[in-house]
């Protein structure tokens, strides 16, 4: 196991009448890369505070590197942090606003220019040391606000929805240099947002926020795909969720009376039972041939849409008015009205325990 | 033209005659190549200002006037920062009391000030003098240069000093390193702002100066023995003076407005 670089203990914030953090434990190990992902709300930016020591926590400790840094000021914690507006000083040229943190801790001049112009190639930005922030463009800004808080070294890097103000071409580029920064620095990066997309090209490790409360937290294939709670299913992208009741249960194997129809899903569980279940749309097999899957039935296509990459069509389903959600591929012959019949791979169907 | 058109600028013009006659007829007598500053004109002359110049007690009131401006306004714009900044930045309760507090004297007219003043020092055993006029000159200022700095203190510089403690800054260096550098602009323009009405403020100067005076006591001193082109030539370099201070601020405060675009 590695080393646990942040460690919240049973930590909580409450504003006022609010409830902003339910009372959590989360370990992040050294060098990991780790998405809080929620919306607004969640409870993910007051988390990130409070590791970065901009808010104290109600109840509960914060450890970081195995030091109790609970009650330190942010400028005592081996923390940094990318604000969401960037916070740079307009004052300042570009090499004094990465050369800052240094400044503070003591580093003579040449000394910390060097470094500063050394973090400011990291990001990008080769020679523009001599330029005012006013003279950058947001995507300029945004980097010389990574290098300036990489330039200190911290233990952590707390990023709060960096990326928010860019264009999305802009962002996807960012998102890919994020990564090959943390790779190549190897410092553990805690990273707020609230675009699942980003999260999952991003992290190593997503913690989905909702209500102040930790929803699932794993790794992005496994939070995609196999979603430990109905509110990450949803949050994760579209998806197809059926409830039902278990009509039949045998070793490992349920029968699951749905509203498209009764399924065999891979689950233990007693006769009885309420279960919730979620299949991605993109897992729908359309008039699939093989063994293995488990057949949905038939189905009559009600909508479709082109989404360029994929084709989104709405079909309608057994007896009881089902309705799913299916992703072909974007030259799929589907047109409304036309029939289709659905199977999907028992392993991808996802069982929500809450 | 439509007429429409021709009746604002008509009215415009008429504002602004209004407004600057009088002092464009001041400046104009005292180029007046004669002994009283009334029609007709008798043509173009710098004797007055010769004479301004010569005149030991004008310049040395000149002298006082820029002393206590500098030096008040000085003391008003650092005590209306840090009243600002503890104010936006410490959230201390009943915050917008104290902010009621902090702006309130705005509203008292300067002759109860003045008198306030001239109880209180008297009660106090401080004799009149420059300083009494400058500390008159802090209790006018300090509200409106509170007032000019708290207005820029917003969540956005809350944030960038937030950034400088995350860097390490201790409360002081961020002060001095990044919360003041980044408020210049607005610093300075309080400034000016502070130092034009200290330089032509009249009733709290009259009222707690004795020997050295400002100029604008000097002037009124000068008034008793009637008027004089040398008075008009001393009001034209007090108002060219304003002008140009009030032009620095507005440039101070445009040049602020673009950098942040």
């Amino acid at each position: 196991m590695a080393e646990q670089i942040v460690r919240l203990v049973g930590v909580s914030k409450h504003y006022a009448e609010m409830v902003a953090v339910e009372p959590l434990d989360l370990d992040i190990v050294a060098g990991e890369f780790v998405v809080l992902l929620g919306p607004s709300g969640s409870g993910k930016t007051t988390i990130l505070s409070m590791i970065g020591g901009f808010a104290a926590p109600t109840a509960g400790r914060v450890l970081i590197a195995g030091e109790d840094v609970t009650d330190l000021p942010p400028a005592k914690r081996p923390t940094a942090t990318v604000f969401q507006d960037y916070a740079l000083f307009p004052h300042m040229s570009v090499r004094s606003n990465v050369a800052f943190g240094l400044a503070m801790r003591k580093v003579p001049k040449v000394e910390r220019h060097r470094r500063a112009d050394e973090m400011l190639q990291l990001v990008g930005l080769e020679g523009f040391g001599g330029r005012g922030v006013h003279q950058l463009s947001g995507g300029q800004r945004q980097r010389v606000a990574l290098a300036r808080a990489i330039a200190v070294e911290p233990k952590v890097l707390l990023l709060d929805e960096p990326l928010g103000a860019l264009d999305l071409a802009l962002r996807r580029q960012m998102q890919e240099e994020l990564v090959r920064i943390q790779k190549r620095l190897g410092t553990t990066f805690v990273h707020v947002t609230h675009d699942q997309e980003e999260a999952m090209s991003i992290a190593d490790r997503i913690v989905v926020m909702n209500r102040g409360r930790i929803e699932d937290a794993g790794p992005p294939s496994r939070v995609y795909l196999r979603p430990a709670s109905l509110f990450t299913a949803c949050f994760m992208g579209e998806s197809n969720i059926l409830t039902g009741e278990v009509v039949e249960a045998t070793s490992g194997v349920a029968l699951v009376k749905t509203q498209v129809g009764t399924l065999n899903v891979p689950v233990p569980a007693a006769i009885g039972d309420r279960v919730t279940l979620s299949i991605r749309p993109e897992q729908l097999l359309v008039d699939h041939v093989g063994a293995g899957a488990l057949a949905l039935g038939s189905g009559t296509i009600t909508e479709t849409s082109f989404q360029g990459t994929h084709l989104r069509a709405h079909v309608a389903i057994g007896a009881h008015g089902g309705d799913l959600l299916l992703r072909a591929p974007a030259a799929a012959a589907l047109a409304p009205g036309s029939t289709v019949k659905l199977a999907v791979q028992p392993a991808d169907i996802a069982v929500l325990n809450r | 033209m439509k007429p429409r058109e021709l009746v604002v600028i008509l009215y415009l013009t008429l504002a602004i005659v209004f407004i600057f006659l009088p002092v464009a007829i001041l400046v104009q007598y005292s180029f007046q190549d004669g002994l009283v500053p009334v029609p007709p004109f008798r043509g173009f002359s710098l004797r007055w200002y010769e004479k301004m110049l010569a005149n030991r007690k004008l310049m040395e009131a000149l002298g006082n006037s820029v002393v206590v401006g500098g030096v008040s306004s000085f003391a008003a714009v650092t005590l209306g920062f840090l009243a600002a900044y503890g104010l936006a930045r410490g959230r201390p309760r009943h915050a917008g009391r104290l902010q009621f507090g902090l702006m309130a004297p705005l509203t008292v007219p300067y002759i109860i000030i003045g008198l306030g003043l001239l109880s209180t020092f008297g009660a106090l055993g401080i004799d009149r003098s420059l300083l009494t006029v400058g500390i008159g000159h802090v209790v006018i200022n300090l509200p409106l240069c509170f007032a000019i700095v708290y207005s820029q203190l917003g969540e956005h510089q809350a944030n960038i000093e937030r950034a400088a403690h995350d860097l390490g800054a201790s409360d002081l260096q961020a002060l001095l390193l990044v919360t003041a550098p980044m408020l210049w602009p607005t610093l300075l323009a309080a400034f000016f702002i502070s130092f034009t009405l200290s330089w032509d403020e009249f009733v709290i100067a009259f009222l707690l100066s004795r020997f050295d005076v400002t100029l604008p006591v000097v002037m009124w001193n000068m008034l008793n023995s009637g008027l004089n082109p040398q008075l008009n030539a001393v009001g034209t370099l007090v108002f060219a003076t304003s002008i140009g201070l009030v032009v620095l601020v507005a440039m101070l405060l445009m040049s602020r407005g673009g950098r942040r675009g």
